[in-house]
């Protein structure tokens, strides 16, 4: 056939493919390839120490933690020493993470959480209390995150997919966030949320008649990560509405007439011809969101910097921080392979869940 | 009968767009905000927040705060290198990346699924994961220009336009849309003897309009939204964009109208843009989406 060989050449196909493929090589695949390497090394991004080989110590600094469960001190009599306050007095921690024989394996170790058992507490110690923090932090945003910002987007889908006059306004409008960049928009928000003069503070003031006092959103550990949450769905769920919207756009109108035919209720409506027919679509928006939520990033960078007392810290913000901030580029590293890991098992999950519906 | 159904129906479209309204404003109060603000003297800026005047140009309004923005910072030295590094990537990206899928949709070579699946395995890895490393490798890259063969990128446009210029969604776009060209229109073109880098350029491109349009607009958010990486990668001043430079408005005696004037200034722009291609951009994104 005429057109084998005028379409075989694999010198062209080659040189038509090479800038782009090796572009990608050298800054997307080596560095990837790089990040496993680098983790098992001391790598610094300047020093004057050749790079040696240290096995596995980054991810045990960042991924040791062991429990512990410590009897209340009891004076002579077997009666439980109490402080001021009440409670029972245990041994102090640092007798076992700090150079204790018999414990060799807490050495280094610090609390990270502990919760009590009858008389007994039980403290669960990590080797990198900090990093430990950024993984439930960035994991507590993507799970709220990805559900919340999900179902918020196909709402806004359905209300734009109506046939009313001006319609494409609103679309636009709820679009925007979208094109204004995370790092503008972060300083906004640092104005709304904050402490003092903060809109959010005195929007609440107005409509509560100063019932509600003020809180400094982004200064208080229990509302900082919540804050951000909040405005990170503000800032993209429009993106995902629009994804929505293409998925809505190709469910055939004939559905709809045929349910309406039948006298099925919006709900049933929605329930049997709208919701099939975005399946596909509820993957990718959950992937999408989930893959963006856990480089939480900039929002921390710009509004936090991962205070108060660590509430806000990321894996993201760990990384650059120890890689860029501490130079050290192995450590960086590893939390960029733990990234990657966390990233791909979720993905692996994706293709499983569409393999079988589909 | 006919009357009740009306009156009800015009109610609902009452209720309707009061719904949409009040949505939108969420999504536009703190753009207006920014931009009011920008027009404040300090001073006023602040009380304002504690009314709706916050939202209203009133009181003693000026462009005070841009000149003063323009003062503290070289803010036009930001916005060209931003314009620099975006436009440069973008047109680059455009080329490099349809000659690519080009090559794997028309050309037949062997190793070529091969490639396509590793570069479209690209696409789970974010840049986030591979920011430390590269950063490493930046700093050790070769390059000659006019001082002769130097090593280290940190500190440069390339640093900031090289990296970015060949990407897995560019790429796996392009390919998506050369599949629905007609192959008889690149076959015919063979028999009366084009070469490649002809039917590339008059067949091929000429027809790649929407999708050229797509790539373009989100390489564009992509690259003049950039910060993890600049702030990385440029140190000095010279080659800073805009939103690293930001940074100049949090030093000592920090001005929050001179802040809003700048994010306004950065931001203007691209919501312009946005406003007039606003289909484009929302088409841009809804195809990322479909065909993913």
């Amino acid at each position: 056939m005429a057109t084998t060989k005028l379409t075989r050449s694999n010198g062209a196909g080659w040189a038509f493919a090479l800038p782009g493929f090796g572009l990608m090589v050298i800054f997307i695949i080596l560095p990837f390839l790089f990040a496993f390497g680098l983790s098992f090394t001391n790598q610094r991004l300047i020093s004057p120490n050749p790079t040696e080989f240290v096995g596995t110590a980054n991810y045990r600094q960042l991924l040791g933690f062991g429990t512990i469960t410590l009897d209340p001190l009891r004076d002579d009599a077997g009666v439980v020493q109490r402080a001021a306050d009440g409670s029972p007095e245990y041994p102090r921690l640092r007798e076992y993470t700090r150079n204790n024989p018999d414990y060799p394996q807490f050495d280094g170790m610090r609390e990270w959480f502990s919760f009590g058992r009858g008389e007994s507490r039980t403290y669960v110690l990590a080797r990198d209390v900090v990093f430990m923090k950024a993984v439930v932090n960035t994991v507590v945003f993507v799970l709220v995150v990805a559900p919340v910002q999900g179902l918020l987007a196909l709402g806004l889908a359905l209300l734009i997919n109506q046939r009313l006059r001006g319609i494409n306004v609103f679309r636009t409008i709820y679009f925007m966030p979208v094109v204004v960049s995370i790092v503008v928009v972060s300083l906004l928000w640092r104005f709304i949320y904050d402490g003092q003069d903060g809109l959010l503070n005195n929007m609440l003031d107005a409509i509560s008649f100063g019932l509600i006092p003020p809180v400094d959103w982004l200064g208080n550990p229990s509302t900082a990560l919540g804050s951000i949450i909040a405005m990170s769905i503000w800032q993209a769920v429009g993106f995902h509405m629009i994804i929505w919207l293409s998925g809505l756009q190709t469910i055939s109108p004939t559905l709809y007439e045929a349910a309406s035919i039948e006298g099925a209720s919006k709900w049933q409506t929605f329930r049997y011809v709208t919701w099939p027919g975005l399946r596909n679509t509820a993957v990718l928006v959950l992937i999408v969101i989930t893959m963006q939520a856990f480089a939480l990033f900039a929002q921390i960078d710009v509004m936090t910097r991962g205070g108060p007392l660590d509430s806000t810290q990321t894996i993201v913000f760990q990384a650059v921080e120890r890689g860029y901030g501490k130079q050290d580029i192995s450590g960086g590293s590893a939390i960029s392979v733990i990234l990657f890991c966390i990233v791909l098992s979720i993905s692996l999950i994706q293709r499983y869940l569409t393999r079988e519906k589909s | 009968m006919s009357a009740i159904t009306s009156d009800n129906h015009g109610l609902r479209l009452v209720v309707r767009y009061a719904v949409l309204v009040l949505i939108a404003v969420i999504f536009l109060f703190p753009l207006v905000f920014m931009l009011i603000s920008s027009l404040k003297p300090d001073q006023q800026l602040l009380a304002d927040t504690s009314s709706l005047r916050a939202f209203l140009p009133v009181g003693d309004i000026s462009l005070n705060n841009y000149f003063a923005a323009f003062d503290r910072a070289p803010v036009a030295l930001f916005v060209m290198n931003s314009v620099i590094v975006t436009g440069v990537t973008v047109l680059l990206s455009l080329l490099i990346c349809s000659l690519a899928a080009f090559s794997f949709v028309f050309l037949k070579w062997s190793g070529r699924a091969l490639i396509l699946s590793v570069i479209l395995a690209t696409l789970i890895v974010p840049f986030e994961t591979i920011a430390i490393p590269l950063l490493l490798i930046a700093s050790k890259l070769p390059w000659i220009g006019t001082e002769g063969l130097t090593f280290g990128w940190l500190n440069s446009y390339r640093v900031q336009i090289v990296p970015f210029i060949a990407d897995g969604l560019t790429i796996f776009l392009f390919v998506q849309y050369f599949k629905d060209l007609p192959g008889e229109l690149i076959e015919a073109a063979r028999v009366e003897g084009a070469t490649w880098p002809q039917v590339y350029r008059r067949i091929v491109m000429p027809l790649a309009g929407p999708v050229i349009a797509t790539a373009a607009i989100l390489k564009f958010l992509v690259m003049y939204n950039q910060y993890l990486w600049p702030l990385m990668v440029v140190q000095q001043e010279s080659y800073r964009p805009v939103m690293v430079g930001l940074q100049y408005f949090f030093q000592l005696n920090r001005a929050w109208g001179e802040i809003m004037a700048y994010l306004s200034l950065i931001t203007l722009p691209v919501l312009a843009f946005y406003l007039v291609l606003q289909r484009a951009f929302i088409a841009s994104i809804a195809s990322t989406g479909v065909k993913g």
